[in-house]
């Protein structure tokens, strides 16, 4: 039997479409095709890719406020650093103003107490001096009066009664101070 | 396999691998005794209930049904679970609806634009890989798309849609116009352009999606049953004969097509959506 012979047969008895009727849907294919793409359109419209998109929405939200945050977190670090870098500066400065303030002002002190310490010891020495130059005047002063004595008794003492005649006695005594004067400034010029 | 035969009734619309695979198919074999000749009637197997109405329900409705749920049980479980970190199942459906809202819709349309059409080329891409699939499952073993049904709601959806966006976008005068007449033409050439474009908008599209999609499940249908057919009667009808040697080659071919099968699935199902975001890009292009 020819082979197209025997697709005729065939196509006969099974009933089958042939040629174009192969694209003419029968009816109840049709109906349950419309069906079923109407179910998995609506699956797909109301539930399965509204829930992903949200999914998908979240997480992108949740990477982009990850990042914001980091970022944030980022700024904030810097800012700090910068506000600690400023304060450490400030810090250091005024750290050396106040050494440099205390050495000026430790320089000042030594200067000032030197000062006050020469005015002092001038002070003192000078003191020293006007009192010994007192207690000299007043060694003198008492020595001439007192020499003047001694020595009249000693004289009157060694001459007896014949110096009693106070004109003499005057005299003598006087030349004897000038002499004794004069012999002291002789011995203190020759000290000097 | 290629000579045209008297029965070469299918039309120019077919590719010419299915062509010839169909005309093969219908034209039978000269198997003799358990060889079973894969045919056309494969895919309108009888009723199992209310036959003769619309309601008629037989296997491939079965098929159908189960591909169904299977979908949306899968996709609606990811659903359900998903979450803001996602496990390895959850990746994976991802990808699946990334790769259709990335490398379809905006790959085609851009970003702005296919963000309304999205859910519906997701629908179409889905829908058609799990009916494609069916095709290679043991049990199944027939494409829920290799009956005409399917393709053509899914082309009828798409054709509506971009008559639909493209009335709302320039108007019928302004759409018909930019379609039929476009600019930058001699007008004499109108005469033979506005029939193509216009056959184009009403047939041409519609039509290609859906026959290039039910004849390369009804080829892939045929060619699996036909290498397994012939193993089946090569290794234990003939056994013992020296006919069993072919068995060596038709099953290595069947476990080949089937891997081949899986690609076509994929690639049919995104042809069909990659041509329906493009038609629709097309009505809501700006006028020239």
């Amino acid at each position: 039997m020819p082979a197209h012979s025997r697709a005729v047969v065939v196509a006969a008895q099974t009933d089958e479409p042939q040629g174009i009727e192969l694209f003419l849907p029968a009816g109840y294919d049709l109906f349950w095709s419309s069906v079923v793409i109407v179910i998995i359109a609506a699956v797909f419209y109301k539930m399965i890719l509204p829930r992903m998109n949200a999914v998908l929405d979240e997480r992108a939200s949740l990477i982009e406020g990850g990042i914001a945050k980091a970022e944030a977190a980022q700024k904030q670090a810097d800012e700090a650093l910068a506000q600690q870098q400023e304060l450490l500066a400030e810090a250091r400065s005024d750290a050396a103003k106040v050494r440099e303030e205390a050495r000026a002002e430790g320089t000042a002190i030594i200067k000032e107490l030197k000062v006050k310490a020469s005015e002092e010891a001038e002070r003192i020495s000078e003191t020293a001096h006007r009192q010994i130059e007192a207690e000299r005047q007043a060694a003198a002063v008492s020595l001439r009066t007192e020499v003047g004595a001694l020595a009249t008794d000693l004289a009157s003492k060694i001459v007896g009664e014949s110096l009693e005649d106070s004109a003499r006695q005057s005299r003598v005594v006087d030349r004897f101070l000038d002499e004794l004067e004069a012999s002291q400034t002789v011995a203190s010029t020759k000290e000097a | 396999m290629t000579r045209a035969g008297p029965n070469d009734h299918l039309g120019v619309l077919l590719s010419t691998y299915a062509t010839s695979v169909i005309l093969a198919a219908t034209e039978g074999h000269e198997g003799e005794g358990g060889f079973h000749t894969p045919s056309i009637s494969d895919f309108f197997p009888s009723a199992i209930l209310f036959e003769g109405t619309i309601f008629q329900i037989d296997r491939l409705w079965i098929i159908r049904i189960i591909a169904t749920l299977v979908l949306l049980s899968v996709f609606v479980i990811a659903a359900r679970r998903a979450k803001v970190v996602p496990g390895r199942f959850q990746a994976g459906i991802e990808f699946l609806l990334s790769f259709v809202r990335v490398q379809i819709g905006e790959e085609i349309m851009g970003k702005e634009r296919s963000r309304r059409f999205v859910p519906m080329l997701t629908t179409i891409f889905l829908s058609i890989l799990a009916f494609n699939l069916t095709g290679v499952i043991p049990g199944l073993n027939l494409a829920g798309t290799s009956r005409i049904g399917l393709p053509l709601v899914l082309a009828l959806w798409v054709f509506v849609t971009y008559w639909a966006v493209g009335i709302r976008k320039h108007g019928l005068g302004g759409y018909l116009k930019s379609n039929l007449f476009p600019p930058g033409v001699p007008w004499p050439i109108y005469a033979i352009l506005t029939p193509i474009e216009l056959l184009q908008l009403l047939i041409i599209r519609p039509g290609s999606l859906m026959v290039r999609l039910v004849a390369n499940m009804i080829a892939g249908h045929i060619i699996l049953v036909l290498c397994f057919a012939a193993t089946q009667f090569f290794v234990v009808d003939s056994a013992g004969t020296g006919l069993m040697v072919f068995g060596a080659l038709t099953l290595p071919a069947g476990i080949f097509m089937t891997l081949f099968e899986v690609l076509v699935a994929f690639l049919q199902a995104y042809i069909f959506a990659l041509l329906a975001a493009a038609y629709i890009n097309m009505s809501l292009e700006e006028e020239h």
